[in-house]
C-alpha cells in the first residue's frame, strides 16, 4: 500500500505505541538462505548484557525478596491482603486507571475519525498537536497542570468571575484523572488512527448502496474494522496508567496513592524490603492479567475483522 | 470524503478542537509562567521579569543537574543505538526461535511497571554502590531505551527490500561493505528515530531516577519533580520551558531533517 510521507512517519511513531504484549511476528518472505546462523546470536550479546544485569537481575531479585525478606514465607503476602488501606489503595490504582482509560477511548476515537476525514494540511497539525505532547517529559506536562488547576490558577480565575470561590480540584481524583488522561491520550489516538487510516472507506458506500443508513454502516462496517487499534490503544493505556508514579503523586494528595507510590514508600521511605516488594509482586500479576486478558479479547476481534475484510473481497 | 455528512464534519471539528486545546494549551502556559516575577504559581503573572531564568543559569545545582542529563541522554542515546541497532537487524535475521523469543525479553522493560525495576535497581546499586554514578544511570537508561531502539529499527526493516543486498553482493560487494553501503542508509531513519526515543527516555526518565540519585549526582527532571513536590521555586518553571524550547525544536528538526532522510530513501529502495 503507498503510503505518505506522513503516514509512514506516524506509523513509525506509533509502532512504539501499537506494539503491546505481541510484536506482529515478523517472518520474513526472502532471506539469503533458509540455513541458521548461530553467529547472528552473538550480536544479540551487547544488548542482552545491559538488560540482564542491569535490568533482569535486580527486577527478579526484588521480587524473591517478596517471599524471603525478612524471612522466607508468605507472610508479605498475608500482610499486604491484611491491611484495608493496601487493598484500597490497590482497587484505586484499578479504578483510576479504567476510567482514565474510558476517557481516552472516548476521546481519541473521534478525534482519530476526524483526523481521517480532513485534508493533509490539517491533518498535520492536529498530528503535531498530538506528537508534542507524546514527547514532553511527564514532569513538565504534569507540573502545567499544577499551574492550571491550582486555585489561583487560571481556571480557578475564572470561576471565580462565576462566584465560585474555592476550585477545589488541586489534590483531589478529578485532577488526577485530568493530569493522567491527557498524557495518555496519545498513546491511544496514535494506534487507533493507524488501524483506522487503512480501512477502505469503500466498504461504507457499499454498505449504503445496499440500503444501510449511514449511522448503521458506521455501526456495522466501520466500528469492527477499527476495534484492534481501539484494543490496542486501551491495552496500552490501561497498563502504563497502572504503573502510573508522577502524576498521582504531583496533582493527588496521599488519598490518591497508587501502588506505585506505595511500593517506593515501603523501599526507599521505610525499607521494608518485603513489604515493598510483595505489593510490586501484586502489581506485575494484576498488569499481566489484564495484558493477558486484553490481547485474548483482541486476538477475537482481530480474527473476526481479517474473516470480515476476507468476506468482503470474496 | 463524502461519506460524511456535513453537520458530522462540523460537529467533529468542534469536539476535535476543544481536545487539541485540552491536550496543548497546557504546556503553552508554562511559558508565560516562566516569566513572573512572583515567588509563586501566580497566574496570570503580575508582573514580568526573567529572574527564574537567571535563577537557573546561576544555580550550580539546576546547571549541574542539566549536564548530568545531557550526558547520560547522549551516551545512553549512543550505546542504545548500537546495541539496540544491531540486536534488531539479528532479530530480523535469525531463523531461531531463540530470536523470537529474545525480542519479547527485549519488549519487557515497556511493560512491567517501572516502579517495580526502580525497586530492584535501588537494593542492587546499594549493594554494588553504584548509586549517583553516572555509569549505573547510564546502563539502567539503556536497558529502559533498547526497546524502543528495537521498535524504531524493526519498523524500517521491515519495510525494506533484502534483495537489494542479495544485488550488492551479486555485484561484489564484501559483506561488510553491503552493510556500510546499503543496509545502514536504508535503515537510517530508523536508527535515528531509536537515538532520539533513546534519548527522550532517559531525559525524561523519574521513576527509576529516583531510586539512582545521590545529593552529588542529580538528574533535570529529579529537580524538577522534588521542586514540585517539596518547594514552589518557580526556578523549575524556567526549566520547564527550557525543556519545551528544546522539544519543539527537536521536533521541527525530526520533521524536517530525520523524515525528508526517511522519504529520500524511501524512494530509493523504489517502495
Amino acid at each position: 500500500m503507498p503510503q505518505s510521507p506522513r503516514t509512514s512517519e506516524i506509523s513509525t511513531l506509533s509502532t512504539r505505541a501499537i506494539r503491546t504484549a505481541a510484536l506482529p511476528k515478523q517472518r520474513r518472505p526472502l532471506s539469503e538462505s533458509g540455513r541458521k546462523r548461530p553467529g547472528l546470536l552473538l550480536a544479540l550479546l551487547p544488548a542482552f548484557v545491559v538488560l540482564a544485569i542491569f535490568y533482569f537481575y535486580p527486577m527478579f531479585s526484588v521480587l524473591l525478596m517478596s517471599f524471603t525478606d525478612p524471612e522466607p514465607g508468605l507472610q508479605n503476602f498475608e500482610w499486604f491482603f491484611s491491611q484495608p488501606v493496601n487493598l484500597q489503595v490497590l482497587w484505586r490504582t484499578l479504578i483510576i486507571s479504567f476510567w482514565v482509560t474510558i476517557i481516552c477511548v472516548i476521546l481519541a476515537f473521534p478525534f482519530a475519525f476526524f483526523l481521517t476525514i480532513v485534508k493533509p494540511s490539517t491533518r498535520g497539525l492536529l498530528m503535531l498537536v498530538v506528537l508534542i505532547p507524546f514527547w514532553t517529559s511527564m514532569v513538565v506536562r504534569t507540573f502545567a497542570w499544577v499551574i492550571l488547576l491550582q486555585d489561583s490558577g487560571p481556571i480557578g480565575q475564572f470561576m471565580k468571575l462565576f462566584g465560585v470561590d474555592e476550585l477545589g480540584i488541586m489534590r483531589t481524583p478529578t485532577a488526577v484523572l485530568i493530569g493522567m488522561a491527557q498524557v495518555l491520550m496519545p498513546f491511544v489516538v496514535l494506534p487507533i488512527y493507524t488501524t483506522m487510516s487503512k480501512i477502505d472507506m469503500r466498504l461504507l458506500t457499499a454498505a449504503r448502496s445496499l440500503g444501510a443508513r449511514p449511522s448503521k454502516a458506521f455501526v456495522t462496517v466501520y466500528l469492527p474494522l477499527s476495534l484492534p487499534g481501539i484494543a490496542s490503544g486501551t491495552l496500552l493505556c490501561f497498563v502504563m496508567a497502572l504503573g502510573f508514579y508522577i502524576t498521582p503523586a504531583m496533582l493527588g494528595s496521599s488519598r490518591e496513592a497508587f501502588l506505585s507510590t506505595l511500593i517506593q514508600g515501603q523501599v526507599q521511605g521505610q525499607s521494608n524490603w518485603g513489604y515493598g516488594s510483595a505489593i510490586g509482586l501484586v502489581l506485575l500479576v494484576v498488569t499481566l492479567i489484564i495484558l493477558g486478558v486484553t490481547s485474548a479479547i483482541g486476538r477475537k476481534t482481530g480474527g473476526s475483522v481479517h474473516d470480515m475484510v476476507g468476506g468482503s473481497k470474496a | 470524503m463524502n461519506q460524511v455528512s456535513r453537520t458530522t464534519k462540523v460537529l467533529l471539528g468542534a469536539f476535535t478542537t476543544l481536545i487539541a486545546i485540552w491536550l496543548v494549551a497546557p504546556m503553552l502556559i508554562v511559558f508565560p509562567m516562566s516569566f513572573t516575577a512572583d515567588a509563586s504559581f501566580q497566574f496570570p503573572p503580575r508582573e514580568w521579569s526573567a529572574r527564574w531564568y537567571e535563577s537557573f543559569f546561576t544555580s550550580p545545582q539546576w546547571l549541574g543537574a542539566l549536564g548530568n542529563s545531557v550526558l547520560i541522554g547522549v551516551l545512553t542515546a549512543i550505546i542504545a543505538t548500537v546495541a539496540g541497532t544491531i540486536a534488531a537487524i539479528a532479530m530480523h535475521r535469525s531463523k531461531s526461535r531463540m530470536a523470537q523469543s529474545a525480542q519479547m525479553l527485549l519488549l519487557t522493560p515497556m511493560i512491567v511497571p517501572p516502579i517495580i525495576a526502580g525497586a530492584g535497581i535501588y537494593t542492587f546499586f546499594l549493594k554494588s554502590n553504584l548509586v549517583g554514578t553516572v555509569f549505573g544511570f547510564v546502563m539502567v537508561h539503556i536497558a529502559l531505551a533498547l526497546p524502543l531502539v528495537v521498535i524504531a529499527v524493526n519498523a524500517s526493516l521491515s519495510g525494506y527490500d533484502q534483495s537489494l543486498e542479495l544485488a550488492a553482493a551479486s555485484l561484489g560487494a564484501g559483506r561488510l561493505k553491503v552493510f556500510l553501503t546499503v543496509t545502514v542508509p536504508l535503515i537510517a531513519p530508523g536508527v535515528a528515530a531509536g537515538a532520539v526515543f533513546a534519548f527522550v527516555t532517559s531525559f525524561d526518565e523519574v521513576i527509576v531516577s529516583q531510586f539512582m540519585v545521590s545529593p552529588t549526582l542529580q538528574t533535570l527532571p529529579m529537580m524538577m519533580y522534588s521542586s514540585v513536590t517539596r518547594t514552589t521555586d518557580p526556578t523549575i518553571a524556567a526549566a520547564a520551558s527550557l525543556i519545551l524550547g528544546a522539544i519543539i525544536f527537536a521536533f521541527i528538526f525530526f520533521q524536517f531533517v530525520v523524515a525528508p532522510l526517511a522519504r529520500r530513501s524511501k524512494k530509493r529502495t523504489g517502495s
